[in-house]
């Protein structure tokens, strides 16, 4: 099988993120592998250990930087990488062209794996329009995925613990959720052996994509603050209470 | 130059026959610009008329789904009916809720229309085709602005309360034998529970939510027992659901559900940055904790110093 893994680098969940200007942010903190593509590489090197002779292929479009996540993707698992590389801020909708453009160029995917989300734009959406152009069916939010030949059953999370089981064709793309696989961190020598798999580097430009008719465009950036003054209520734990379902029911009035 | 909407189409989500709440919020956010509103339905078309004309929809739309359930449940089977429908309509706008099913729906839409969208809006501002979403795990609110012919906005459900602005509504039926045929099969799927005893998180009006100070998953019972008593849904920190204490999908955060509830009471739960990502556009906070350090604490309107075990009982005894 051939594989793709589209990944993002994005900065870490715990960074202190400041604003510049009112369009960026700044971006001298530190970025990882998307969390949600980790649980992608994970699974595709499970279908790789189960399909003899495939070959994963991390994918992702950012800049230069970006080659240090294909490196995490391959110590996860990946055999090589692709970086389409940019300094613009690319929206979804160029995102998912270069992308496209990217893997039909390198290769024939049987199928393409990716996070449901990226924890920075949080946009959900660039799988889906990767699948819609490369005629391809999507599941998302996935916990489950079995491959047997050409057919994929697929176990998804809706909330509650609710699940919806799909089945479908290959090639498809499925975005991993949380409950698809616990992935294994790599090694030492994974790491060291992810510094000499090959990563083509090619130019957004070079791609030739063709400009989309729609754009998303960041226009203002701002902290989110939330200013909450803590009020103590106090009182034995009896009282407690009855101040909480005296607010619940007189101030925030969501209880009769 | 940018147009602005003139047609807005509303995927309306309906729960056992009748139009879930949170759908009018979305309804007079739409309405908030000069566009006409089209209410974009699944199922249920004919006896929701009335309600959603009080909230300005002046067109609904029965999209034709056919009646067998694995058809008509099918996500991208229901993203072609609402493309249908867009095409047809000439709708330039389309609207539609961030909520679990959305989330499979929307950007479905949007990649079929080859449409921008903005997922997750706190709000929009239909003239100037801009939404407000959060990104950065919610460090950061962004406004994003969308071009081209039709722009897709994802609401997040409770962002915005109802108005009441009452229109009169007229039914269009869109032909039924429109193109059903999808590469994805839907093969099964749990029955939401019609005794209404879960309340989907990402929709609830009121969230109980626990953390480390559980201490084990039995004692979650006392989170349900609560939410039961107040219609509430049960959340959890990264933590209560790493320790298999409940599902992952209870899990509020930057990787669980993010949620924007009337309020979020959080017991036993410190507050990590991660967490706050998930509910920090709550419009109230009580925090439970012994810790009167907790950054949950510090980021409150209510906060009580003492034993969750203690309070939580008598709450579910006082209501």
């Amino acid at each position: 099988m051939q594989i793709y893994v589209c990944v993002k680098h994005v900065p870490d969940s715990a960074a202190n993120i400041h604003i510049l200007g009112k369009d960026q942010i700044d971006e001298n903190v530190a970025f990882l592998l998307n969390p949600y593509d980790e649980h992608a590489v994970s699974e595709a090197a499970s279908l790789k250990k189960a399909n003899a002779g495939s070959e994963i292929i991390a994918v992702t479009v950012g800049k230069a930087d970006a080659d240090k996540t294909l490196r995490s993707a391959m110590a996860m698992g990946a055999d090589r990488g692709l970086l389409v590389e940019t300094d613009a801020a690319c929206d979804s909708m160029t995102t998912a062209r270069a992308l496209v453009a990217a893997i039909k160029r390198d290769g024939t995917p049987d199928i393409i794996l990716t996070g449901k989300e990226s924890i920075d734009a949080e946009g959900m959406q660039t799988l889906f329009r990767v699948g819609a152009m490369m005629d391809m069916p999507v599941v998302t939010n996935a916990a489950g995925l079995t491959v047997d030949g050409a057919n994929a059953t697929v176990v998804c999370e809706l909330s509650g613990g609710n699940t919806r089981t799909f089945e479908t064709n290959l090639p498809c793309v499925i975005g991993a959720g949380r409950g698809l696989n616990t992935p294994a961190y790599p090694t030492f020598p994974d790491v060291v052996k992810a510094r000499k798999k090959p990563v083509e580097t090619i130019s957004l430009d070079s791609l030739g994509i063709d400009a989309p008719k729609g754009s998303a465009k960041i226009v203002g950036l701002a902290p989110l603050v939330q200013n909450r003054t803590p009020k103590e209520i106090t009182g034995t734990p009896a009282e407690q209470a009855a101040q909480i379902v005296n607010i619940l029911k007189n101030e925030a009035k969501v209880i009769s | 130059m940018n147009q602005r909407m003139n047609k807005i189409g509303i995927i309306i989500e309906t729960e056992n026959g009748s139009v879930k709440e949170t759908n009018f919020g979305m309804i007079t956010l739409a309405n908030r610009g000069n566009a006409q509103l089209y209410a974009l339905m699944g199922e249920n078309a004919a006896s929701a008329g009335a309600s959603l004309a009080e909230y300005g929809i002046t067109t609904v739309v029965d999209l034709g789904l056919p009646e067998e359930a694995t058809v008509r449940l099918n996500p991208d089977v229901r993203a072609k009916a609402v493309v249908a429908a867009v095409n047809e309509l000439g709708l330039d706008g389309v609207f539609g809720l961030s909520s679990a099913e959305g989330k499979d729906l929307i950007p479905r839409v949007a990649a079929y229309l080859d449409a921008p969208l903005v997922m997750d809006c706190l709000d929009v501002d239909p003239e100037n085709k801009t939404g407000r979403t959060s990104q950065y795990s919610g460090k950061v609110v962004a406004d994003i602005q969308l071009t081209g012919d039709i722009a897709v906005f994802g609401i997040r459900p409770n962002a915005v309360k109802a108005e009441a602005a009452q229109a009169e509504a007229t039914m269009v039926s869109l032909a039924a034998g429109a193109d059903t045929s999808s590469a994805l099969s839907l093969v099964s799927w749990d029955e939401s529970s019609a005794d209404d005893s879960q309340v989907s998180l990402a929709e609830a009006d009121i969230i109980v939510a626990g953390g480390r100070g559980m201490k084990n998953g039995d004692n979650f019972s006392l989170l349900f027992d609560c939410a039961d008593k107040m219609k509430a849904a049960v959340g959890a920190s990264r933590v209560a659901v790493d320790e298999g204490w409940v599902p992952y999908a209870h899990q509020v955060g930057q990787t669980g559900e993010k949620v924007s509830p009337s309020v979020y009471i959080a017991c036993g739960i410190s507050g990590s940055i991660q967490h706050f990502a998930g509910m920090k556009t709550a419009k109230m906070i009580i925090a439970v904790n012994t810790d009167e350090n907790a950054a949950m604490v510090a980021n409150s309107d209510y906060y009580v110093l003492g034993d969750l075990f203690e309070i939580l009982p008598e709450i579910i005894k006082q209501i």
